[in-house]
């Protein structure tokens, strides 16, 4: 287990040096550096403020030159300076960073929270108007926008009924946890409801197919009740392939994340992204997409580990050590 | 994708009603802007959303107030030749210069109680010429010789040419060199990541407005209170919140919900959106729409071989409907444009030609420019070449894209072919409008009152590898007398003389038909009923430069 874990951190570490070569051709490639946009702004830049510019941001060298230059400052801990900021990137993203994390994780949380046993009782109730119910609100859930649905909860919970407020953030100087958790709540659920109905579909499929099988027969003739068929058996069968899912769910979070913070107007990290990549900030842009690249690698590697931990043949199979 | 949250915006919208819940009590003032202003360095970078929140906390040595007239804001009268503040000086190169005299206001202070002093325009001037300090625009300091501190509040600037505008000191921002010297002079090249503006923005000595900053929430929001040195006129709210909400639906729902008190003119609703909130809102929010100094346009690429003949540029002016479509998109709010200078401008002339929607007009034009209508609709020359541009502008501008539609059906029915090629803002305006990659580019430009338009109009700026993309005469004008008529109103100082120049220059511009002059863009001031003194400019310094005057009615 062990070592099967190690093989995937550096397997995860190579994709992640990959990703950043990838990313900061990609970003070096994109037409109009930022003295070009400085430029297209500024009427009164002479050529020689361009050349002067161009000399002191460093865009002037060959990409290769800076991508090395930025890989070693890298091993150095230095992630460099953000020129859109005019600070350090990791000083930069940190505001943004918490943002998001407190936004993903707590609609990542309502999103199980809901999705997995509404996902159980669908298939517990298999063919009868609950079932019939949940696949609705699923299916509605997957299929409706994200932007859609944020503003139609902002209209019916801050501009008609008054209830909440409609930015994510509340007024600084606002203090307390409630008044903070309040402004949280629309966002959250936006980003959650989105999610729910997703992980309801699989929990269904894979808790059906738990059910189905002949040890669940052997424990109900066994006399076990059905909450105790459901849960102490079905469930941690049905979990392994939902871990699966909720991983990869979680790195797609991200990216639901950006039209979530832009409708509740959140200063996070898919914000942060496409700002930087728009201004061609290559320190920050590169360092926001390598997070996200580690967000996702991570969620992978926390897919396998919890599908190791809930099925052992899995990892015993990968350590050579199955039969 | 904006197009669609738009719609969703506009049909949620249309079943809401007003429940203002979350409300400030009135001694906060909630603005909303569309942008959060990446660093807080008046000289550094350019960005709308920084002039206007700086525009509560700074004051710049002058500016230009509603009625488009030159003020001083610091200083205590403008200086000119007449009141001997102005005088011509001899340069070291034997050419003339001005040298000019500021008193500064004796009430100025910083927000820690420093006063402002000459030495705080010395150390702005250090900052802006110097070549490694990472000013955009340099020049403006640069064209500047000497400063020089007559005593503690008077300053005194030689500039390398006589200029009418030699008073002009509008972008000229006096920097804390109390705060800030020390940073700057031990490492030049990194000032821009030392300045006190970006590590400790919430250092009082930073502001001489009167408000100063006192809270930054990165990407979200800045507080700004009362600067308790201030010497101005008190200003009534204890706290300004300037908030960023860049979705334009999200705007108008935290307005709707008196999240936010007021959304700025400048920097906030698009005027469609503006103008269907009118009509559900007209009584919770007074409707003022400003003809501002944001001239859309459509460039002609000269270097295009059918632009180089002006019966084929002008056929695209009569073919243009202009009227019809300021008539029918913006509900006449924005006034149709002549030339580049806004009616509003004192030098304004009335009577450039006007060029009406003549389609007739423009078929006879191409025909005898010698195009004539292929089996398609589409016009040939005599070699079959079809008369087809691309028309570009910026992907995803809701408004663009549908003048840009219009005006494609336009010149479709006089035989000329528009083939849309639109991009995002980035690569539009980095590289293909800067690098002059275009046919037929739409775009706005921002300039000032009585603005001349060396770096639009003059030869010198058109952008080429050789002058490293420099400029913005985009279209390639390369006019003899366009450049005298540049030179020679920069030089003449007296407004009675520049006048006939300025008309002359408007005429050739409109004869010419380089550039297609579409409509001067109106900002939407949607102000709630019980707030007063927002005074709209309609040019680059905001209205947040009166902002001491803004209070409950």
């Amino acid at each position: 287990m062990i070592r099967h874990a190690g093989l995937r951190a550096l397997q995860g570490l190579l994709v992640l040096l990959v990703s950043s070569f990838a990313i900061y051709m990609l970003l070096g490639l994109m037409p109009g550096d930022p003295v070009d946009l400085m430029a297209s702004g500024n009427p009164n830049m002479t050529p020689a403020d361009v050349e002067r510019l161009r000399a002191l941001y460093g865009v002037d060298r060959p990409l290769l030159d800076r991508y090395g230059e930025w890989l070693s400052g890298l091993l150095h801990g230095d992630l460099g300076y953000s020129r859109m900021f005019a600070k350090p990137v990791l000083e930069t993203i940190g505001p943004y960073l918490a943002n998001t994390a407190a936004l993903m994780l707590a609609a990542f949380a309502l999103a199980l929270a809901l999705g997995l046993p509404l996902g159980l009782l669908a298939a517990a109730r298999r063919g009868g108007k609950l079932d019939a119910a949940i696949n609705a609100f699923a299916f509605v859930s997957a299929a409706i926008p994200t932007f859609w649905l944020g503003l139609l909860l902002i209209m019916v919970f801050s501009v008609v009924l008054g209830w909440l407020p409609a930015s994510a953030l509340p007024p600084p100087g606002a203090g307390g946890f409630w008044v903070h958790a309040q402004a949280l709540i629309l966002p959250v659920a936006t980003l959650a409801l989105v999610e729910t109905g997703e992980y309801a579909r699989h929990m269904r499929a894979a808790a059906s197919e738990a059910l189905a099988q002949d040890w669940i027969r052997t424990a109900r003739a066994k006399g076990a009740s059905e909450l105790r068929v459901v849960l102490g058996h079905a469930l941690r069968n049905a979990l392994v392939p939902v871990a699966t899912v909720a991983a990869l769910g979680f790195g797609g979070l991200f990216s639901g994340a950006l039209v979530t913070e832009t409708i509740f107007a959140y200063p996070g990290m898919g914000k942060l992204i496409y700002d930087a990549v728009m201004a061609s900030d290559f320190n920050l842009a590169l360092a926001c997409l390598l997070m996200a690249a580690t967000l996702v690698i991570a969620a992978n590697f926390a897919a396998d580990v919890v599908y190791a931990l809930l099925d052992p043949r899995v990892g015993a199979s990968r350590a050579g050590g199955a039969p | 994708m904006r197009r669609a949250i738009a719609a969703a915006a506009l049909t949620l919208l249309a079943v809401s009603g007003p429940a203002p819940a979350f409300a400030q009590p009135r001694e906060t003032l909630t603005i909303a802007i569309t942008q959060f202003p990446a660093t807080l360095h008046p000289m550094i970078d350019s960005m709308a959303a920084k002039t206007y929140v700086l525009g509560m906390a700074r004051r710049p040595l002058t500016t230009f107030d509603k009625d488009w007239k030159l003020v001083c804001l610091l200083c205590v009268e403008l200086p000119t030749f007449g009141n001997g503040g102005a005088k011509r000086v001899p340069l070291a190169d034997g050419k003339e210069g001005v040298e000019v005299t500021f008193h500064l206001d004796p009430r100025a202070k910083w927000g820690d109680g420093t006063p402002v002093t000459a030495a705080d325009a010395i150390f702005a001037w250090d900052v802006g010429r110097h070549p490694r300090s990472g000013v955009a625009g340099g020049e403006g300091y640069r064209r500047i010789l000497k400063v020089e501190a007559k005593d503690a509040r008077t300053v005194a600037f030689t500039q390398d040419r006589v200029t009418f505008s030699y008073n002009d000191f509008s972008q000229y921002e006096l920097l804390p060199a109390h705060i800030d010297r020390q940073r700057f002079e031990g490492d030049p090249e990194n000032y821009r990541r030392r300045t006190a503006f970006d590590t400790e923005p919430t250092n009082p000595g930073l502001f001489n407005g009167p408000y100063r900053i006192v809270q930054v929430q990165p990407g979200a929001s800045i507080t700004l209170e009362p600067n308790a040195q201030w010497g101005g006129p008190k200003p009534y709210f204890r706290r300004i919140v300037v908030r960023t909400i860049e979705n334009s639906a999200a705007l108008e729902a935290n307005l709707l919900s008196g999240s936010v008190d007021y959304v700025a003119g400048e920097l906030g609703f698009t005027l469609d959106q503006a103008l269907a909130l009118e009509k559900r809102q007209a009584a919770r929010f007074d409707f003022t729409y400003v003809p501002s100094l944001l001239y859309e346009h459509v460039d002609l690429n000269l270097d295009v071989p059918a632009f180089k003949d002006i019966r084929v540029r002008r056929a695209l002016l009569f073919s243009a409907d202009r009227a019809g479509l300021v008539r029918q998109l913006f509900e006449g709010r924005q006034p149709v444009a002549r030339s580049f200078v806004n009616p509003r401008d004192s030098v304004y002339a009335p009577d450039v030609p006007e060029a009406p929607y003549d389609p007739e007009r423009a078929k006879t034009l191409l025909d005898e420019a010698g195009y004539a209508p292929g089996p398609d609709g589409i016009r040939r020359d005599k070699e079959g070449n079809r008369l087809s541009f691309e028309f570009g502008t910026t992907a995803g501008n809701r408004i663009r894209e549908t003048v840009q539609q219009a005006l494609q059906a336009n010149w479709r029915r006089v035989g000329i072919e528009a083939r849309i090629r639109n991009e995002p803002a980035r690569v539009y305006f980095g590289e293909t409008l800067r690098k002059r990659r275009f046919q037929l580019a739409m775009y706005a430009w921002f300039s000032a009152p009585e603005a001349v338009p060396r770096t639009t109009l003059h030869s010198e700026s058109i952008p080429s590898e050789a002058n490293a993309w420099s400029g913005q005469n985009q279209p390639g004008i390369a006019d003899a007398e366009t450049d005298a008529m540049i030179d020679a109103l920069e030089r003449e100082l007296d407004p009675a003389k520049r006048k006939p120049i300025w008309a002359r220059l408007q005429a050739r511009y409109a004869e010419e038909a380089w550039v297609l002059p579409l409509y001067y863009r109106a900002d939407p001031f949607v102000i709630p009923k019980w707030l007063s003194g927002i005074e709209p400019t309609g040019h680059q310094y905001y209205s947040s430069l009166r902002i001491e005057y803004w209070r409950p009615k």
